[in-house]
């Protein structure tokens, strides 16, 4: 019971920063993933005079990805009735050349206007159309989900930071004295403080892996993954190697700062 | 004779402007029982805890074992430390160790090997008779218990000099007497050198000792 105790407060509040980290982890993740999904859907129309061609646009502008020439034929198709084939052709060449711009990743909004700008530089091209309306209501509410989530996780650290302090004063007033008689009888700092740092690593070992169970079966539930399906959305939930590996260095980091913490500040009972 | 203590000029106190111990020469023979006395407050434990260290000279100069104890670094008052017992009126035994892990103390400082740490615990809880209490944590031992373990973590590694604080100061006379028969036994046997605050000197010391007296901040022999 009492060793439960010793590990409880800490590995709750490690728990706790990696629960958050790993969340804001996963929407950072599917957010991008959105992002590309919007950046596939999305492009720019580009009407211009002159045939205009792919690698032209590539290395001009470094934001382009693809480019697609947009046939006329359905515009002419309409008009058919009446025309014979030879104005119909000569139609085709009088009418302006379109393309279709897709872009390397979702643009902001100022990315949207320095393209449209720079496109509408060259004298051939005559109109740019960015849907501009459409991209920036769907800009802003990607913005806005991206610091709901910043101010979630944000709360849940400082939330957490307040318990680790909780826990930090707890464990001063627990093994000061223990350390104390220690260096009475001479020990040095680091034999008076082994207990802390072992107590320390354990937590940070144990917090790590009840996370890796946590979301192991966080990202096999079928809910979740059905969830994430139907807003089209494919990433990794949880990366066994990088994310454990990254829980396992802040936890290690949080909980040997908050040793090192109560050894430097520990002070000899006079 | 060699001396293991050796102050002059000693000033010692918890703030600048005042000082409980002023000025004072005093030395201390290698291998000699010393008792010193005082009223409450007079500065006894303080001078006590100057000659672990616990406390620094505000003034002049206290060399303990060869050690300058006024600006001394950490590591030398933790080896001087590794060669001193100490025995506090509160016990300081730690909480959550066993009668027989906190006896282990200064060995497991020490270094010592753990055959020898085993043999020597084993043999200070048979005279301090807590053979039976080995496994057991101090809070469920009597505080005449409590100060016996403390007794037998000071004497584990053999020191050189052992500083008691009023090591008798609550317990009843069977605890009281054993303490005093270790002591005396360290100093006889062991030649360490003992130095004993307290109220009342026993009547039944049977080892040569010397008294010191502290009044107005000021250290007097008695004869």
């Amino acid at each position: 019971m009492n060793a439960f105790k010793n590990h409880f407060s800490l590995v709750v509040a490690l728990l706790g920063i990696l629960f958050s980290l790993q969340t804001f982890t996963i929407v950072e993740r599917a957010i991008d993933a959105y992002k590309q999904n919007l950046a596939h859907n999305y492009s720019f129309v580009v009407v211009s005079k002159k045939n205009i061609i792919e690698t032209f646009f590539k290395e001009k502008y470094s934001l382009i990805s693809k480019v697609d020439e947009l046939s006329p034929d359905k515009v002419i198709k309409k008009l058919n009735a009446g025309i014979d084939k030879r104005n119909t052709e000569l139609l085709k060449l009088a009418l302006p050349k379109f393309y279709k711009l897709q872009l390397k990743h979702y643009p902001s909004p100022s990315e949207v206007n320095s393209l449209t700008k720079s496109l509408l530089r060259n004298n051939s091209i005559m109109k740019v159309e960015t849907f501009a309306k459409s991209h920036d209501s769907t800009y802003k509410l990607l913005l806005l989900f991206k610091s709901v989530i910043t101010v979630f996780a944000v709360s849940v650290g400082i939330i957490t930071m307040l318990l680790i302090s909780k826990e930090l004063k707890i464990w001063q007033f627990k093994h000061s004295e223990r350390m104390s008689i220690m260096g009475l009888f001479g020990a040095p700092t680091w034999l008076s403080s082994a207990v802390l740092f072992r107590l320390a690593i354990v937590d940070a070992l144990l917090a790590s892996a009840l996370s890796f169970v946590l979301f192991i079966y966080i990202s096999s539930n079928d809910w979740v993954v059905a969830e994430l399906a139907n807003i089209g959305i494919k990433i990794i939930i949880f990366n066994t190697f990088s994310d454990f590996l990254m829980m396992l260095t802040v936890s290690l980091v949080v909980s040997l700062l908050l040793a090192s913490f109560i050894v430097i500040s520990h002070k000899e009972e006079v | 004779m060699d001396k293991v203590i050796v102050a002059q000029n000693l000033s010692l106190g918890y703030s600048k402007d005042e000082y409980i111990i002023k000025d004072v020469d005093f030395s201390i023979d290698s291998g000699s029982f010393v008792f010193i006395t005082g009223a409450s407050g007079s500065g006894k434990s303080t001078l006590l805890k100057s000659l672990y260290g616990a406390l620094k000279p505000e003034t002049g100069s206290l060399v303990v074992a060869g050690v300058e104890l006024k600006g001394v670094s950490k590591g030398k008052l933790n080896l001087l430390r590794r060669y001193t017992g100490i025995v506090f009126q509160d016990y300081k035994l730690v909480k959550e160790w066993t009668v027989e892990k906190n006896i282990m103390l200064p060995l497991i400082v020490g270094g010592y090997d753990k055959r020898v740490q085993q043999e020597q615990v084993e043999k200070l809880l048979s005279h301090v008779r807590l053979k039976h209490q080995a496994l057991k944590y101090p809070k469920e031992l009597s505080g005449g218990e409590q100060q016996r373990v403390a007794m037998a973590r000071a004497l584990s590694n053999n020191p050189v000099l052992i500083l008691a604080d009023e090591p008798t100061g609550n317990l009843d006379d069977y605890s009281s007497q054993l303490i005093w028969n270790l002591l005396e036994g360290a100093n006889k046997d062991l030649e360490s050198t003992v130095i004993v605050v307290t109220h009342h000197i026993p009547e039944s010391m049977r080892v040569e000792y010397k008294h010191y007296h502290i009044e107005f901040g000021k250290i007097h022999e008695r004869v």
